[in-house]
């Protein structure tokens, strides 16, 4: 936390954020569908930046081209410096969908982008069963995906994403496919996360409480075609615990502004 | 508990194996021997022989045939449901071999290859082939396409993300392809002795037939069925030690 108000004062001091993301000028049609227009964003390094906005809005599309498993067609995403031309070790990705391999035990699947890295297997064994159990999955070590629930399947996503040990993580919705209560201890644990891994985060999602609870930096793009409208940076409660940020008042307001402004695009 | 399917297997058996005794009795036809008589003239058969030199002459089209089929209709479907080049064209190829009735092109491929082995391979490849191609080839199409995602995410070359995520993804799919071409094979192999030159099991179940010795072509029938259904359960077997988080479906679901 200490480390964290430290980022921020020197941030501030310079007026500046290092961006450890830029995408500049990033546009996305998809035949006749303009997808994304002309589209720059600076995401800073060590923080967590959101990408919030209605369904449809291109949030999703924006981020698989940061991943590299979309080509813009025009535009360039550019990852600490160098310009990104496909997928790479800098950034891993978290699935909405988990994306596990169903024949695979827990070890096998979080190991998975060690073994397409080629590390050893004893070595990239005992790489996964530190983060199986920095996730809480400890003993599911040698489990399938199908003995597991939606909330434990998203953690050995999250433990895989992690052992690559990259520098930029990449989230699409990851919480959307479980259920409440395990939401909210996720975006708890993200926060920890956020502040003790010193990676950049980037997360979408349709919540506008998800956003605004685990953001450093919110971006909200508009529909059709897709756009920046705004951004916001929470600053306020970061610091007052995860227990106080959903009673604070610069919270509550950030919540009932972002609503104010999406709520004409959402049919 | 564990038991309880195998339990439930011979007791579907023994009711089958008892109509049929009983079809036998009452008589149904003449040329419907019981299922005992059946019997001693299968134990007859393997004990002076017959049996197995009639085994040593048709399992090897079937083994050649179903070996071909399953490389190559396997690689193939690979090859078709990941290539759409291929798919144009081959996939045509493989629904007409599916769709046209064996029977009648059998003198056209005697007529090519004569009457030897390479006939009865061939016969056994036409039935075999197009089900475990156009399954393969369906299942890697409809790998699930966040799975590639994940494997391109993570840096994964073509060639990992097909061996690592695509066969296995397919290989439920794959195998019911190769449960079905099989059995397809088993028919293949007995209708080219029947139809080509009688050998083998062929053999045995037509000569017979002429002779009115129903017992031995009906042990003859029963032991060619009993042969595929405990060679499917190997294959089954196989599947299950190969992919075992399979079994319960997708993450997804």
């Amino acid at each position: 936390m200490a480390m964290s108000q430290t980022k921020m004062a020197v941030a501030e001091a310079d007026g500046v954020l290092e961006s450890a993301v830029s995408t500049r000028n990033i546009s996305k049609n998809y035949g006749e569908v303009e997808a994304l227009r002309d589209l720059s964003l600076e995401f800073p390094r060590g923080q967590l930046t959101s990408l919030l906005g209605p369904s449809g809005c291109g949030k999703t599309t924006l981020l698989k081209i940061i991943a590299g498993l979309l080509e813009p067609t025009s535009g360039e995403v550019e990852v600490n410096g160098s310009k990104v031309t496909g997928p790479g070790p800098d950034r891993a990705f978290v699935f909405q969908d988990f994306a596990l391999l169903p024949w695979a035990s827990v070890i096998r699947n979080v190991s998975f982008g060690l073994e397409m890295r080629g590390v050893a297997k004893s070595e990239r064994e005992a790489i996964a069963e530190r983060y199986i159990r920095e996730v809480g999955l400890a003993g599911f070590e040698h489990a399938y995906p199908h003995e597991l629930s939606g909330g434990m399947r998203q953690r050995v996503g999250l433990a895989r994403a992690l052992s690559v040990d990259s520098q930029v993580l990449l989230m699409d919705e990851p919480f959307s496919a479980v259920d409440e209560q395990t939401r909210r201890k996720f975006q708890e644990d993200l926060l920890g996360l956020v502040q003790n891994e010193n990676k950049t985060f980037i997360f979408v999602t349709h919540s506008i409480e998800e956003a605004v609870y685990v953001s450093d930096q919110i971006a909200i793009l508009l529909p059709r075609p897709s756009r920046v409208s705004e951004i916001i940076r929470p600053s306020g409660f970061r610091n007052k615990g995860v227990d106080n940020i959903r009673r604070d008042p610069e919270y509550l307001d950030i919540v009932d502004e972002i609503w104010a402004s999406l709520r004409t695009y959402v049919e | 508990m564990v038991n309880r399917a195998f339990v439930l297997k011979i007791v579907s058996a023994l009711i089958l194996f008892g109509a049929w005794e009983i079809a036998g009795r009452i008589p149904v036809s003449l040329a419907f021997p019981t299922f005992l008589e059946s019997m001693s003239a299968l134990f007859s058969m393997a004990a002076d022989g017959t049996l197995w030199l009639a085994y040593a002459e048709t399992l090897q089209p079937l083994v050649v045939g179903i070996a071909i089929s399953a490389v190559l209709g396997i690689a193939i479907g690979l090859w078709v449901g990941l290539n759409d080049f291929f798919d144009w064209l081959f996939s045509p190829i493989f629904i007409v071999m599916q769709a046209a009735p064996l029977a009648a092109l059998i003198p056209l491929l005697v007529l090519a290859y004569g009457i030897g082995l390479t006939s009865k391979v061939l016969v056994v490849c036409i039935m075999a082939m197009p089900v475990i191609v156009l399954n393969t080839a369906g299942a890697v199409r409809n790998t699930p396409e966040s799975m590639k995602e994940m494997g391109r995410a993570y840096l994964a070359t073509d060639l990992a993300i097909v061996l690592k995520i695509v066969i296995p993804a397919a290989s439920p799919v794959i195998f019911a392809g190769l449960r079905l071409g099989i059995s397809a094979g088993f028919i293949g192999a007995i209708l080219a002795e029947l139809k080509i030159t009688p050998t083998g099991v062929g053999d045995i179940i037509t000569y017979s037939r002429s002779i009115a010795d129903y017992p031995s072509m009906y042990a003859a029938i029963f032991s060619i069925i009993l042969l595929a259904v405990l060679f499917l359960n190997l294959l089954e077997k196989t599947e299950t030690v190969l992919f075992k988080g399979n079994q319960r479906g997708y993450v997804s679901d």
